[in-house]
């Protein structure tokens, strides 16, 4: 049973997508069965959001409207997960 | 050619008792890979390994080693070898280097281990410090020694 699922958020952490949270976000995207990518702008590139080099190479900056999807059996609770990950600053549940 | 000395320097990073270490199994963090970082200076290497644990978590069997067995800058086979111990797992092990000798001695450790653990244990072809954390992410969950080392190794193509 295959789902898409697709929001944005901002991303408020005071350094971007730096290299910590970039493992986070990598670390909980890679716990998901479904692909996932995310991108900056809404018509891509999109990057694929458990590569932790291409996450850590997007080099996204605070204050980015960063757009998350995905494609797979547990898309809509992925998107949903990486999104509140980003609203609570990246900070562990 | 290499000799041993009981003065080796080692070190390791959070790992609880190291000589419960054998208990391949018992403790779920031994089924990721494990990830070693040999560097010249053990300040170095004890500094990329913090970053792991800092960055990355205590998912990841994680030792360092570094200076010459005689103190000063320097790898040690030996050392290297208690290091590959220390963050053993049935995954495999994924060694981060950075000069010539930490190199060739990681080979050699390796060359020295025995039979059912030797092709399990690669050398990244990466930055230390920056492959040390990529590895230590892709290990994290609970990817496969290749695609650990390909993750690594992925930074000089970016």
């Amino acid at each position: 049973m295959s789902e898409t699922a697709q929001s944005s958020v901002v991303i408020e952490h005071e350094v971007g997508l730096h290299a910590r949270p970039s493992v986070k976000l990598t670390q909980l995207a890679k716990s998901f069965r479904s692909r996932i990518e995310i991108s900056t702008a809404a018509e891509g590139p999109w990057i694929d959001a458990k590569s932790i080099v291409k996450v850590m190479g997007s080099k996204t900056p605070k204050g980015a409207l960063l757009h998350v999807r995905a494609e797979g059996e547990d898309a809509e609770t992925a998107v949903q997960a990486i999104v509140a990950l980003v609203e609570r600053d990246f900070e562990t549940a | 050619m290499y000799t041993p000395s009981p003065n080796f320097s080692w070190g390791k990073v959070g790992m609880g008792a190291r000589g419960a270490s054998r208990a391949a199994g018992a403790c779920p963090m031994n089924t990721n890979v494990g990830i070693v970082i040999v560097s010249h200076s053990p300040d170095v290497a004890k500094g990329a390994a913090d970053m792991v644990r800092q960055m990355v978590g205590d998912d990841v069997p994680l030792a360092w080693c570094g200076g010459a067995p005689g103190g000063g800058l320097g790898t040690s086979v030996e050392a290297i070898m208690a290091a590959i111990d220390r963050a053993w797992s049935e995954a495999g092990v994924a060694i981060l280097v950075d000069l010539g000798g930490a190199e060739t001695n990681s080979e050699m450790a390796i060359e020295m281990l025995p039979d059912e653990r030797r092709d399990r244990v690669v050398i990244c072809n990466a930055p230390v410090v920056e492959g040390a954390v990529m590895a230590g992410t892709e290990a994290s969950a609970g990817s496969s020694l290749e695609h650990v080392r390909r993750t690594a190794e992925e930074l000089r193509a970016a």
